[in-house]
């Protein structure tokens, strides 16, 4: 009996010992990228720092009148279709592929302009340099026009703990796209 | 037998010298790209800027992977290079007979090419870069008018693919003495994801056929300029991590 409980101790504790020694990433994992982004608040944070929870991944512009909008409505589209449970599961990152004008003031008015939960979601610009490579791993083509608005594709992109591409959409509004939707609540069904 | 290693230590960073050496240097100025864009009017401005005479090769490309073995074959993170990268090499970190050392290093994605470039202190030419250098013949800085010129581009084109690479720089230079920016390897630029031939999201959830053909006739100024749409055609078509038998690069340097 006693040597069953120490068995069952050990199965139990193995994860936690596993977790306390850095995991090495997955070579395909979208944080092998090393760079750093700085959100709504200022705060500076590493790319690969998302890693331990499903994410909804987008790039965006704030000063974007017509794509933009939309792909701040689709990731609301498919955080309606989720549970409490799964939604407290995910966090939503929107990327900015013009950080030159992306400053912390600017993303915060998005953020309360669209009654965005900070819980969830996160607003951030990498630095000038590393956006196109941001946008490399995700799979985004962008242009930055002559008047200062972007030809992007729009995309949403779901990533596991790990930060490997789950699944990715290209149909954006508030009608989510149903097998888009179906890869979020698989990745944020509880264990 | 010390004397020996000493010499074999140096062969290869002679070859990194001579690759990081070997730039030629671009005026610049006002350029007519042959891509329609509506956004961009009349001629763009080139800063002065710095290119490599040829493209990089397995040895320079190989000599890299030894000094940053995270860009080995059997290391990179596959977000930044899909399994063929590299994949005509005998092994991880050496070139064998399909990957002679003068010849242009391909099966190269573009992260790949932008860490090159990067720890040679460069960075990829854009677009509007290699176009500027490629639109020289041997005497002219600008030979695009001339059919003659375009024909012979073309041809190269009309070849098959599966055929072995030439070596790097056994074309005449170009009037700003940049060699085989035509006829030997399709080249990375910084900014080949901005060639948006499908136009944004004009085609919902089909970018991917839309991405190639014939798309990219509408952004074309110059449709008698196939060279230059084929470029294009192929780097819209590609992602950051794709590799390919005839995909290579060179790296450029801003000039101050």
């Amino acid at each position: 009996m006693k040597r069953l409980l120490c068995l069952l101790l050990l199965v139990a504790c193995t994860p936690v010992l596993a977790a306390s020694k850095p995991v090495p990433l997955p070579r395909d994992s979208v944080y092998q990228l090393p760079v750093q982004l700085t959100d709504q608040d200022g705060r500076q944070f590493a790319w690969a720092s998302r890693r331990g929870k499903v994410q909804l991944v987008a790039m965006f512009y704030t000063s974007c009148q017509y794509i933009c909008p939309l792909i701040v409505d689709s990731g609301k589209a498919v955080e309606r279709q989720l549970t409490p449970a799964e939604r407290a599961r995910l966090g939503i990152l929107l990327v900015s592929m013009d950080p030159k004008r992306d400053t912390p003031a600017a993303l915060t008015s998005i953020v309360a302009k669209r009654k965005l939960d900070r819980a969830r979601w996160t607003l951030a610009s990498p630095s000038p340099a590393d956006v196109r490579e941001v946008a490399g791993v995700l799979g985004i083509r962008y242009r930055a026009l002559a008047d200062g608005e972007f030809n992007h594709i729009s995309a949403l992109v779901l990533l596991d703990a790990n930060g490997r591409i789950l699944a990715r959409t290209e149909k954006m509004g508030s009608q989510p796209d149903p097998e888009f939707v179906a890869a979020v609540r698989h990745a944020t069904a509880g264990p | 037998m010390r004397r020996l290693a000493a010499m074999l230590l140096l062969i290869p960073l002679a070859g990194l010298a001579a690759g990081a050496a070997d730039y030629a240097q671009l005026p610049g100025g006002n350029f007519r790209t042959a891509l329609k864009y509506e956004d961009r009017k009349g001629a763009t401005r080139i800063a002065p800027f710095a290119l490599m005479r040829k493209p990089v090769t397995n040895a320079e490309f190989l000599a890299f992977v030894r000094s940053q073995p995270q860009w080995r074959r059997d290391r990179v993170a596959r977000v930044f290079a899909e399994p063929r990268y590299l994949s005509h090499w005998t092994s991880a970190d050496a070139l064998g007979a399909k990957a002679l050392p003068q010849q242009p290093v391909v099966q190269v994605s573009w992260f790949a090419a932008q860490a090159y470039c990067e720890a040679q202190n460069a960075r990829l030419p854009s677009w509007d870069e290699w176009e500027y250098a490629a639109a020289a013949d041997e005497t002219r800085r600008d030979a695009r008018r001339d059919p003659a010129w375009r024909e012979r581009i073309l041809r190269w084109y009309s070849h098959p693919s599966n055929q072995a690479l030439a070596r790097t720089g056994l074309q005449a230079p170009n009037a700003y003495g940049v060699q085989d920016l035509h006829g030997l390897v399709w080249e990375w630029t910084e900014d080949f994801s901005s060639l948006l031939v499908a136009g944004d999201n004009r085609n919902q959830g089909d970018a991917d056929n839309a991405k190639f053909c014939g798309a990219g006739a509408l952004s074309m100024d110059d449709r008698d300029n196939y060279a230059v749409l084929m470029r294009v055609a192929m780097l819209s078509s590609l992602n950051a991590e794709d590799t390919t038998a005839n995909m290579g690069f060179r790296c450029a340097k801003d000039l101050k």
